[in-house]
């Protein structure tokens, strides 16, 4: 109690600095649950609230987060030609990723929540809690050298013309995260696209820069490099007599691209990705791609975990998977181009389709709010997405762009369904004043 | 159950039967294929006839109609017998109307079914329990009167015809009054013994409707009646398509009917009568068919009623769920409804002859030492009902449940219509990282918390709210707790921006406070349905 006397102690003035308050707010209502009592209506309340429904989101994605930062130590490693099993040299892995990640999720909040706090205070209500899921998918569907400057400025367009331009959480027609990582695709395609033909900085492996001695001879030689933190590890690795991460400097193994399995695919279908990775990295997730989209069998335990609590709609979930399948299948009926001709069940090896399945298309704001709604939303999330993964020859991956395009149409859904109901309701009018209108029955009394 | 157990041993039978037949009949030959066609042949053949066979039987029963009373004479079971939830047994073979969705909210306090010996001495008729009569309504009685039980003593000035009368005799001793001078409690100190006002002689079998509807107008017993949509007193001049009685409560610790209505159940018969020759469409009885419910026959044996057996969830004891599964409201229709203790007030006024405004009320609540039924009359002051009961003074008290009751305190009377008095600890209490990790057990039906794994367990819930009001984020939620085809959160958007056309169609006509209250129990942003429903129903009101 010491501790709630303290923060009664400290809380600024709301009048005088509402900015301070709506911050104060903010933290306190995280350490304490306020003590409001019901006035009028239900006496008592579920215990269930926002902050818990969005932390329990939150909580799904830790697997993913975890697994995706040793990835990006393990792809770093990987295009030096060392630790080649996953969990060798696991410590400079993790604290590679670590050191990779943690200022891009450090950024987007600071950007994210920095503009929801000042629109609280502007408005003069607490802050919601929308950003704590948004704050943590953004990192997660990034490419893990996206550069910072280009991540804040998608964050900040995503909060303020996604997000409070609509009013707030809950208002937005627009899934935030995917409307950050669409700004970027869109604004910066060199510096996010997975192609590797661009002669440009290869976002999908961290931690290289040409090497400039040799970049004025002409020759393009991408070599490692390490800051201070990096130093600062190796210090402690020492000590302890682990390898550690060195100078830098080393040069890229020869030939290696970093290419995710999609570019390979668009390029030479099956044959092409299964020359590069095997089946099994695909689906354990030991492969180039955005930070938190490439381990599947963690994805399905969030998404698992999601359904259990009844957080997620497992309705979008199940249709969206029916849409993809019923696409693939299509797709393999018409077999015109290698990529079509991927075998239904490979196409979920490579990509996102899970992370979009589980954390992307279930976002209650932006999916149907109907049930009958989900079931349509979802099927046609994945049919539509497949057809963008396929067919699309500038971007081979679809999810991103099917979620919003059904997202501007999941209102459109929802007024049929909710049409439907009025109509049930207005022919079932019609057989009861039937009845009641026969003269028998009116004058029997 | 024998029954059905019966039929699939008869099924099973033939259809072993079936294959030693044709695992005796050997062919020379040793195609796989050829086998296993003339398996599916017989197979198809065996259950043709079967099925054939069935139907003959079935078109004779109904022939000779024997299966009249819903018995099935097919040897298959049917579909709803499959369905059938486990009932109790005044059901019988009836027909059962099986809702899946909704929750239990068990809590503890629940009253024991024995009768306390306190009595109330003040009671109070309290206009504001009417729903849209004016706030100063005419008073026609002075402090210091005597009146008798069924003495008028107030009117609207809007409906003159519709009289408001005394629940117990005794002496006026207050007219209190609240803002704007509204009158809100007209009280009277009741006498030890009570005395009635004589109700003139009234031929039920041979009056007309009108003349009926003028007797009920006089005698008081039009004020128990309640319209639906709006949840108001019915115009002298209003014929509804039909009466629906629930007669039984769900809601958290909700009191008995069927214990409270014993004694009484003459006064029930006569007064589904009187009603019956009120609508001419049929009076709806719903009653529960749970396992383990008791049902007073009372009920089940009503006659001249219709009896509609509900089992499942809260809110399945909600007369307007029942209304919605048995004959919905529809635009430009109204029904009426009332509880099961103001049918007997009503039949009473026929058979005995007096106003018997007696009433069963459930003292429930984690807060009252010792939780039962009182025998008292409408209105009484619930300081004197609950006396020495309160183990904390700070607890919350409510006339009626902790859903869509009503916050009182010792001096205030209960409701006109509700018959349970509920108390609830308050929950002004910080606590920390009380949003992720809850110290103390709650009521809830999110799957974050391990309450699934204690399905039985009664709780000791608070008013705290356990979060802050947000805007709607998470949906199909209500959807989920509601048992009828109403999307509630779209509706609730329509009253907000007041699109009366889209309200209507969502169905806000089938719709009163008590039915979205487990609604707004389960929001997780904490947004106050009932409160927008009735803005919502005020306005539809408005508009005529």
């Amino acid at each position: 109690m010491a501790l709630l006397d303290f923060l009664k102690k400290i809380e600024p003035d709301k009048k005088e600095s509402p900015f301070l308050h709506t911050l104060f707010d903010g933290f306190f209502t995280f350490a304490y649950t306020p003590n409001h009592t019901t006035k009028g209506g239900v006496h008592i309340r579920d215990g269930m609230d926002l902050k818990r429904t969005m932390v329990h989101v939150v909580l799904a994605m830790q697997l993913c987060l975890v697994f995706g930062m040793i990835n990006i130590g393990h792809q770093h490693y990987q295009a030096l030609g060392l630790y080649p099993s996953f969990l060798s040299g696991l410590h400079l892995k993790l604290v590679y990723g670590l050191i990779q990640l943690l200022p891009i999720i450090i950024w987007t909040h600071l950007v994210g929540l920095g503009i929801e706090f000042w629109y609280a205070a502007k408005k003069g209500h607490a802050i919601e809690e929308g950003f704590l899921v948004s704050g943590m998918l953004i990192p997660l569907i990034m490419p893990p050298d996206i550069p910072i400057w280009i991540l804040c400025i998608a964050v900040a367009f995503a909060v303020i013309i996604g997000k409070e331009a609509f009013g707030g959480t809950g208002m937005n027609i627009l899934n935030v995260a995917l409307l950050a990582r669409v700004f970027v695709f869109f604004a910066y395609p060199t510096e996010i696209a997975g192609d590797t033909m661009n002669i440009g900085k290869e976002v999908w492996v961290s931690g290289f820069h040409y090497d400039p001695a040799l970049l004025a001879e002409g020759i393009k030689t991408q070599v490692s490099e390490y800051g201070w933190a990096h130093g600062l590890f190796d210090w402690i690795f020492g000590a302890f007599g682990w390898s550690t991460f060195g100078e830098g400097g080393v040069a890229m193994v020869d030939g290696f691209t970093g290419a995710t399995p999609l570019g390979l695919a668009a390029k030479g279908g099956w044959e092409a990705v299964t020359a590069v990775y095997t089946p099994t990295q695909m689906w354990w997730g030991g492969i180039p791609g955005s930070i938190g989209e490439t381990c599947k069998p963690f994805i399905i335990v969030g998404a698992l975990f999601l359904i259990a609590t009844g957080i997620a709609s497992w309705r979008i979930m199940v249709s969206m998977l029916l849409g993809a399948v019923v696409m693939c299948l299509i797709l393999n009926a018409w077999g015109a181009t290698p990529f079509m001709e991927v075998p239904w069940q490979y196409q979920f090896y490579m990509g996102s389709f899970f992370f979009a399945m589980a954390f992307m298309a279930t976002d209650p704001v932006t999916a149907s709010s109907t049930n009958t709604g989900k079931w349509i939303y979802g099927f046609l999330i994945g049919f539509v997405g497949m057809i963008v993964r396929v067919l699309n020859p500038a971007y081979p991956e679809g999810w991103m762009l099917a979620i919003l395009f059904m997202n501007v149409f999941a209102p459109l859904i929802d007024y049929y369904v909710l049409e439907a109901n009025v109509n049930r309701r207005l022919s079932r009018k019609k057989s009861i004043v039937a009845v009641e209108t026969s003269p028998e029955e009116v004058t029997a009394h | 159950m024998d029954k059905r157990v019966s039929k699939f041993l008869i099924f099973s039978l033939f259809l072993f039967a079936s294959q030693t037949a044709f695992a005796q009949a050997s062919i020379g030959g040793s195609s796989y294929l050829l086998y296993t066609l003339i398996g599916v042949a017989v197979l198809l053949v065996l259950g043709l006839v079967i099925f054939v066979a069935d139907n003959l039987l079935r078109v004779e029963a109904k022939q000779m109609g024997l299966d009249k009373d819903g018995a099935n004479f097919s040897i298959f079971p049917s579909m709803d017998e499959i369905r059938r939830p486990a009932a109790n047994s005044s059901v019988g073979n009836a027909k059962i109307t099986n809702l899946k969705k909704g929750f239990d909210i068990l809590l503890e306090g629940e009253a024991e079914k024995k009768f306390d010996r306190t009595r109330a001495r003040t009671f109070a008729v309290q206009p504001k329990n009417f729903i849209g009569i004016s706030p100063i309504p005419k008073v026609t009685v002075a402090v210091g009167d005597e009146v008798k039980a069924g003495e008028v003593i107030m009117f609207d000035k809007k409906m003159p015809e519709v009289k408001y009368v005394a629940p117990v005799s005794g002496e006026v001793i207050a007219v209190n009054r609240g803002a704007k001078r509204a009158i809100t409690e007209v009280v009277i100190l009741a006498d030890n013994e009570q005395k009635y006002a004589a109700m003139p002689e009234f031929d039920l079998d041979n009056a007309s409707r009108t003349d009926l509807v003028n007797y009920l107008l006089e005698s008081g017993a039009w004020t128990h009646l309640r319209q639906r949509p709006y949840d108001t007193i019915p115009a002298a001049n209003a014929i509804p398509k039909a009466i629906f009685i629930s007669t039984f409560d769900t809601a958290p610790l909700a009191p008995c009917r069927s214990f409270a209505i014993q004694g009484k159940e003459a006064a029930f018969q006569k007064g589904l009568d009187v009603l019956n020759k009120l609508t001419p469409g049929k009076v709806h009885l719903g009653l529960n068919a749970k396992q383990g419910a008791t049902v007073s026959d009372a009920f089940a044996n009503a006659e001249g009623v219709e009896i509609n057996w509900f089992h499942g969830k809260h809110p399945v004891g909600n007369v307007g769920v029942q209304i919605h599964h048995t004959d919905p409201i529809c635009a430009g229709e109204t029904v009426w409804t009332l509880g099961v203790q103001d049918v007997a007030t009503i039949g009473a006024i026929f058979s005995e002859r007096r106003y018997d405004a007696s009433r069963v009320v459930a003292i429930t609540g984690a807060e009252f030492e010792n939780p039962s039924y009182v025998n008292t009359y409408l209105g009484a002051n619930i300081g004197e009902l609950v006396k020495g009961q309160l183990k904390d003074e700070k607890a919350r008290i409510i006339s009626g449940d902790v859903l869509s009751g009503q916050q009182k305190t010792v001096e205030n009377f209960l409701n006109f219509t509700d018959d349970q008095i509920t108390s609830v600890t308050e929950g002004d209490y910080y606590e920390m990282f009380g949003w992720l990790l809850p110290l103390t057990p709650r009521p809830t039906i999110s799957g974050t918390y391990p309450n699934f794994l204690f399905p039985d367990m009664k709780f000791k819930a608070d008013t705290n709210t356990h979060g802050e009001k947000r805007a709607f984020v998470v949906t199909g939620q209500y959807e989920s707790v509601l048992p009828m085809d109403i999307y509630p959160q779209h509706l609730m958007k329509a009253i907000l921006v007041n699109d009366f056309e889209r309200m209507e169609g969502l169905g806000i006509y089938e719709l009163s406070e008590e039915d979205l209250a487990l609604c707004e129990f389960v929001c997780t942003s904490k947004q106050p349905l009932q409160k927008i429903l009735r803005q919502g129903l005020e306005t539809m009101r408005d508009q005529g």
